[in-house]
């Protein structure tokens, strides 16, 4: 099976400091991976090395594309790159304002990707919001009010549904579930992982919280200092840790 | 697969942990661990409470990393195995019940026990079909098909958590205490959930600390504190 | 003190925004920087417009000023002398006269020959800028052919008031490329902008010139659903009849008694001197 994405090499400075280092892995159709560590680890780095927000200093993201297979998207032209960001790739930010569209109504931001990929029809494009709205767990009814009117769970629920609308095959996550409540997170989650699931995508998921990975990736990298320190199946990481940083990070985390 | 060729097999595996935060203490738990464990046979593993029961078990899962040795599970090798070839495993050939049902919330229990069948494509009515008799035979009321197992009551989680174990039919299984705390006749079912297991040539490894159940469905018991370091059998 | 140079600007000012446009008529739609400067009337007085006009001028041309198609206006008369004054050019009011039009807000009634240039004043250039306020995104959007955010307008349109309520700077591809906010004329006047003449934009504070060379194609964005329509008010004009023409309402009195006339005061004079007669002017013979 070809990988959907190979990661070789990665590496950012900001000037001295080590940003990330030597990153590696590949990530096959389907599978969900999670990146913990710190602040500061260097996770949100590699994260956006990833998606092309950060241009990498070395190293190679060679994504299975569905036209010309496999193409190192780091060299690739940027309107090439931009295409796929609105295609075939997503990515959720922590923080809904930064990928939600905050004076257009709910509709519209769902609607905005369709738009972009040559989608002309009011009607056919309406439906599908309306449709997403539902399967984010938004009443209907909230269509055309904007998520300025929305809580935190539900804007970002709503920037889930932005980005899925057109059917991605890579959906890259910075902290889905950071600075909501706790029952609120547990919603979100239940709600990724049925449309992973359901979708069969594949996802990058960096967060510090482990309960998030445990729930939702099938594999697990831990970095520290911009380094990979551990790297295997989630349930063998988190309950069998090699690494004295994993040790630490698991045994610090209260029990529930 | 030959029929004289194990399903699943350990060949001398062991394992240790090393507490990193803890002055970098390494404490063996296993050492020259190995089994053998032919399609339809029941393998009990006996053992002090701490011998390594549990950690055998999820050595073979993948759960735990072993420190050497090969861990085979048909033809994988759990031990160096990629990520996606055990999840892969988990999903197509080897099931694990499990003491303690986890699960995501909301997801009603039909589904739960649904799951492991519509993981690997099957059709979803019958999927579903296959739960229900499930449910049924382990006596868990309709009513609460529909709701999430996360609040049911110990016994009956653990009873939902073994429709889940077989509502596939895996080649490979591992049991940890599948009828501690049922009463009589769904012990019985549980019992006869792995005998039917068995009789269609599933390999399995079990604790059971229930002998009556021991004796009836086991072949073989193999007593872990051999593999047991520092602790002569 | 001598003598203003001809049309105000000094000949190398003129020359660099000659060039600014010959590049707009190259690239149709595209917005090209230039460096604007600082005119006599204040911003939102058409100093854009002025300075195209300026640099387009030549001493044999006849100039015509309209706003929101009136030649009478204190904003097209101040212009109009400006010009009488600084270049000495001839003026007029009537459209066929004139060898270059400045407008604001509208394109005249009839038609335009090839041998005419139309100048538009333009406030806001950016047609993405409704959503996207960052200029290095939207000329990223423009350079890479980014417009769905163009139709999340629409959509919001649509959305909230059951049609594409825009109703004028209504957004439009030009040759197929560029995305192009057409200036704040109606958009009863788009179908006009596939026109004979040359059309220039400018927008002074914003620093941006774009144009549209003759016989381009431009067409008005819209859904398949949704199509585009250029609408005016339902009724012919109350003074010269026309049915065909943009209309303003005029508020008559304080009982709401309301007409309708063509805003486009040259066309209108000229019909009823061909003795066209609306529904008022009727009234007023009788």
């Amino acid at each position: 099976m070809t990988p959907l994405l190979q990661v070789k090499g990665i590496e950012k400075r900001y000037g001295a400091r080590i940003g990330c280092m030597d990153v590696s892995f590949y990530l096959y159709p389907g599978e969900v991976m999670g990146i913990v560590g710190e602040s500061g680890s260097g996770k949100s780095t590699l994260l956006n090395c990833m998606a092309g927000h950060l241009e990498p200093d070395a190293g190679q993201v060679i994504f299975d594309t569905r036209a010309d297979g496999p193409v190192d998207t780091v060299t690739m032209s940027e309107p090439e790159r931009r295409m796929l960001s609105r295609t075939d790739w997503a990515f959720v930010h922590q923080h809904a304002r930064d990928g939600l569209r905050m004076s257009v109504s709910a509709g519209g931001n769902i609607g905005e990707r369709l738009m972009a990929v040559g989608d002309r029809h009011y009607g056919d494009i309406r439906h599908k919001a309306i449709d997403w709205l539902g399967r984010v767990e938004i009443d209907e009814a909230r269509v055309d009010d904007r998520p300025t009117a929305f809580s935190g769970g539900m804007q970002q629920r709503l920037q889930i549904a932005r980005n899925l609308v057109t059917g991605p095959r890579l959906v890259f996550m910075d902290e889905p579930t950071g600075g909501l409540d706790v029952s609120v997170q547990a919603r979100l989650l239940d709600l990724l992982r049925g449309l992973v699931r359901e979708m069969g995508l594949s996802a990058i998921i960096v967060t510090h919280d482990l309960a998030v990975v445990r729930l939702l990736a099938d594999r697990l990298m831990v970095m520290k200092g911009g380094h990979v320190v551990e790297a295997g199946l989630t349930d063998q990481v988190l309950d069998d840790p090699q690494h004295a940083y994993t040790q630490l990070l698991v045994s610090s985390v209260l029990q529930v | 697969m030959e029929k004289d060729e194990a399903m699943i097999e350990l060949i001398n595996v062991s394992k240790s942990f090393t507490l990193h935060n803890q002055g970098s203490a390494v404490i063996p738990v296993m050492k020259g661990a190995s089994l053998r464990v032919k399609p339809g046979e029941c393998v009990a593993l006996t053992g002090a409470s701490g011998a390594g029961k549990s950690t055998l078990m999820r050595v073979i899962y993948g759960n735990y990393l072993a420190a050497s040795g090969q861990v085979l599970v048909g033809e994988l090798d759990v031990a160096r195995a990629e990520p996606r070839e055990i999840l892969t495993l988990r999903r197509e050939t080897l099931g694990y019940v499990s003491q303690f049902l986890r699960v995501v919330p909301r997801v009603p229990t039909l589904e739960v026990v649904a799951e492991p069948l519509l993981a690997v494509g099957a059709d979803k009515q019958a999927a579903l079909a296959k739960a229900s008799g499930l449910l049924r035979r382990l006596n868990i009321p309709e009513r609460l098909w529909t709701l999430s197992p996360t609040t049911f009551s110990g016994g009956e989680q653990q009873r939902v958590n073994i429709a889940r174990g077989f509502a596939r039919d895996y080649p490979a299984i591992l049991l940890d205490e599948p009828t501690a705390s049922l009463d009589a006749r769904n012990r019985e079912t549980v019992l006869s959930l792995i005998e039917e297991a068995k009789g269609r040539g599933a390999a399995i490894v079990g604790i059971f600390h229930d002998v009556e159940a021991r004796e009836r469905v086991c072949d073989r018991e193999i007593n872990v504190s051999e593999f047991t370091p520092g602790m002569a059998a | 003190m001598s003598e203003y140079n001809f049309a105000y600007l000094d000949e190398q000012t003129k020359r660099m925004i000659r060039r600014a446009i010959l590049k707009g008529l190259a690239v149709p739609g595209y917005q090209v920087p230039f460096a604007s400067r600082e005119m006599p009337m204040p911003y939102g007085w058409g100093t854009g417009g002025v300075q195209v006009s300026a640099a387009t001028l030549t001493p044999e041309d006849t100039l015509k000023v309209i706003d929101q198609g009136a030649d009478d206006t204190t904003n097209a008369v101040s212009i109009r002398k400006f010009f009488e004054n600084t270049a000495g050019v001839e003026t007029t009011e009537e459209t066929a006269k004139a060898t270059v039009i400045q407008t604001r807000h509208r394109i005249p009634e009839a038609k335009l020959r090839d041998d005419q240039i139309i100048v538009y004043q333009v406030p806001i250039p950016e047609p993405l800028r409704f959503l996207e306020p960052r200029e290095t995104e939207t000329r990223k959007m423009h350079s890479l052919e980014e417009y769905g955010l163009m139709h999340v307008k629409l959509y919001e349109d649509i959305s909230q008031h059951g049609a594409i309520s825009t109703a004028y700077a209504y957004p439009v591809k030009v040759s197929g490329r560029y995305v192009m906010d057409p200036s704040p004329i109606p958009k009863f006047d788009n179908p006009k902008l596939e026109m004979d003449a040359i059309q220039l934009f400018g927008a002074g504070r914003e620093q941006r010139i774009y144009a549209v060379p003759p016989h381009t194609k431009v067409v008005s964005l819209d859904f398949e659903d949704y199509p585009f329509e250029a609408t005016k008010a339902e009724h012919p004009c109350d003074l010269c009849g026309a049915e065909d023409s943009y209309l303003d309402e005029v508020i008559m009195d304080d009982a709401g008694n309301r007409m309708f006339v063509c805003s486009d005061t040259d066309y209108c004079r000229s019909r009823r001197a061909a003795g066209h007669v609306g529904r008022l002017a009727e009234e007023d013979a009788a």
